[in-house]
């Protein structure tokens, strides 16, 4: 049986006024009033006023350290930036010297996950393989906040014609899904020529960044009538100085959660694209040029398919993880509940 | 109803023009030369270089090439491939089973999501709630492609429960596999929306009215509690038709669909600006057109909003 919800009697307004209407007391009741350490109010009292109340952000990193999903993701992602930065200290076997007699043999002393079609070492590949996820993934992120974030609350705060070019510019851009973009664009000769990580993160830039600007507009539209907005301007500051000191700042939550998820998304487009043969070139050691050579040999030896996609997915849940703890963490309506 | 359905109309071209004008000027510039590419990279007599030109309409400038293609696809003319065939032609080939594919994985997507979503978000904090929503994170987080091999090799080659790839026709039964894996990861997302809408309607004013009122629980789940969690929900599938049709790319290359997506691919490697760019015009249209679909929606599931 469904839980029915408490109900609650709510007496209508005006009731008891009502009934005392016709005849009210004149005489002066006495009541007994608890000392109070022995009432449950003393807990009220205890509560220091003079103590500084938490901001937003300090309230959201109390409620997140002890959320076990953000300590997990934060723990990988961690670890995957650490195997970026310093690959060698995770293996001492050369990912690029391979030898052709050990191709799609299983693990081996030293080489934990087996070889690939080529004969090289799969453990290896997959250390040196994190930089250009990661590099991919920051960059990519990093450049869409700037851009959809500057672009979006200039819309959002000053309004007019900018927003309305803006609005009809992001439409253009949702009509084109990200995929089929970023292949156009990678197809240009300037690009297609010189295929490199730098390529694929300006390519996922441009593809990226509207959907940021939507997000950013929203925040700062619902963030510049507060009040706070009104007395900034009203003591005199700025336009432009209460948009970057007042608006942006209080705008930044739901920008900081969705950008979490999107490095995710765009770890996943670079693979893909790389997957597709237009992403990333071969020379360049990656999850998504691993699986797209590993699929040929998917059939007989899938193990060589299965740990760059092991590798991928856990870092790409891993974000996705953390973007999902923030949210949480800064939207009060889920705190109450 | 119908002026705004007129307004809505008349926004929607501004946002086409512009999407196929972008799409026109990146596949015009991509090309080193796509009249050399004909001839393998041989040299070719220079009359013929100059009628093949003239042929494609590439000696004129960017924009006379793009209002040339306007006016030939408003009269449904789409030109021809590099190889002679009418690319309407092409096109007419290759959509229905893209179509087929994108609509079968948006019933699935659209069934599972909803249903799922809201018993999770009936039963919020639950064993059920859980499991979906960890579910959930993982499907968003493995790629397509990666999805797709994992049930292309265990359902398709070790089980044996499917084919692995699909055959010429494409028919229906073999584009269960494919379509599963193309509406996977929107599955993730309608059950994430559904859920959300739903634990946030199930304690509204009228929830609590009309089980007051003493309706069934099924019809206070369905009529007042569902219906009213839909309108997100709606506006994600309108959304997702033009992101499924364009996304099948990477699904039809891995089980061998011959739709749009490979169409496309194949195109835009060859360098063929009209058969890419008439193909992702068709794209484009069907997007803004579920998009007017979805506004239309908004007004039957949610009477609150009024169009005047």
């Amino acid at each position: 049986m469904p839980e029915n919800p408490t109900p609650e009697i709510i007496e209508p307004e005006g009731a008891a006024q009502r009934i005392r209407s016709g005849k009210v007391s004149t005489r002066k009741i006495e009541h007994y009033v608890a000392r109070l350490e022995d009432t449950p109010l003393q807990d009220v009292d205890k509560v220091d006023e003079s103590a500084v109340p938490l901001s937003m952000w300090a309230q959201a990193w109390r409620s997140l350290r002890k959320q076990p999903l953000f300590i997990i993701s934060a723990i990988l992602i961690l670890l995957v930036i650490a195997v970026a930065v310093f690959p060698q200290l995770f293996t001492h076997t050369d990912p690029t010297s391979c030898t052709l007699s050990n191709a799609r043999k299983g693990p081996a002393a030293g080489h934990p996950l087996g070889f690939t079609f080529q004969g090289c070492d799969i453990y290896a590949r997959i250390i040196f393989g994190a930089r250009a996820s990661v590099l991919v993934g920051l960059f990519t992120t990093i450049f869409v906040v700037i851009i959809g974030g500057a672009l979006g609350a200039l819309a959002g705060y000053y309004g007019g014609w900018l927003d309305a070019v803006l609005a009809r510019i992001t439409d253009i851009f949702f009509a084109l899904p990200l995929i089929l973009g970023a292949i156009i664009i990678m197809q240009l000769p300037a690009f297609r020529d010189n295929k490199s990580i730098w390529t694929v993160i300006i390519t996922l830039t441009i593809f990226g960044w509207p959907q940021l600007a939507r997000i950013t507009r929203g925040a700062v539209i619902e963030a510049k009538n507060s009040d706070y907005v009104m007395a900034s301007r009203a003591l005199g500051l700025s336009k432009f100085k209460t948009l970057v000191k007042h608006v942006v700042p209080n705008s930044l939550a739901p920008i900081i959660v969705i950008a979490t998820i999107s490095l995710g998304i765009y770890i996943v487009a670079e693979a893909t694209l790389s997957f597709l043969g237009v992403g990333l070139p071969p020379s360049i050691m990656s999850w998504g040029n691993d699986i797209a050579s590993a699929q040929i040999s998917l059939r007989n030896n899938p193990a060589i398919l299965m740990w760059p996609a092991l590798a991928l997915s856990v870092t790409v849940l891993s974000f996705i993880m953390l973007g999902d703890a923030v949210r949480d963490a800064l939207d009060p309506k889920s705190r109450k509940g | 109803m119908i002026r705004f359905t007129l307004l809505r109309f008349l926004q929607l071209i501004p946002v086409f023009l512009g999407a196929t004008l972008l799409v026109y000027f990146l596949v015009f510039a991509t090309p080193g030369n796509p009249i050399a590419a004909l001839s393998g990279g041989k040299p070719m007599s220079p009359a013929v270089e100059a009628a093949l030109t003239a042929q494609y309409n590439l000696d004129k400038p960017f924009w006379m090439q793009y209002l040339l293609y306007l006016k030939n696809l408003l009269s449904f003319d789409l030109g021809e491939t590099f190889s002679g065939q009418p690319v309407s032609d092409v096109i007419g080939r290759a959509f229905p089973v893209t179509a087929r594919l994108a609509i079968m994985a948006l019933v699935f997507e659209a069934f599972f999501g909803i249903i799922f979503g809201v018993i999770a978000g009936l039963r919020k904090g639950k064993l059920f709630d859980s499991t979906v929503l960890i579910a959930s994170l993982i499907v968003i987080a493995v790629p397509t492609f990666v999805l797709g091999f994992i049930l292309q090799f265990v359902v398709g080659v070790k089980l044996a429960w499917a084919k692995p790839t699909v055959s010429p026709g494409a028919p229906w039964s073999d584009l269960i596999l494919p379509a599963l894996v193309l509406g996977l990861v929107s599955l993730a997302y309608v059950i994430r929306l559904t859920r959300t809408s739903v634990i946030e309607n199930k304690n509204a004013d009228y929830v609590r009215t009309a089980t007051a009122k003493g309706l069934s629980r099924r019809r206070v789940v369905v009529v007042h509690i569902v219906r009213n969690s839909m309108i997100p929900v709606v506006t994600f599938l309108g959304a997702d038709l033009g992101s499924l049709m364009g996304g099948a790319i990477v699904t039809e290359g891995i089980f061998n669909v011959p739709g749009v997506g490979n169409l496309l691919y194949l195109s835009i490697l060859k360098g063929e600006t009209p058969t890419v760019v008439a193909v992702v015009s068709v794209l484009v249209l069907v997007f803004v057109l579920a998009n007017l679909v979805v506004d239309l929606l908004y007004a039957w599931l949610d009477p609150r909003i009024r169009y005047a």
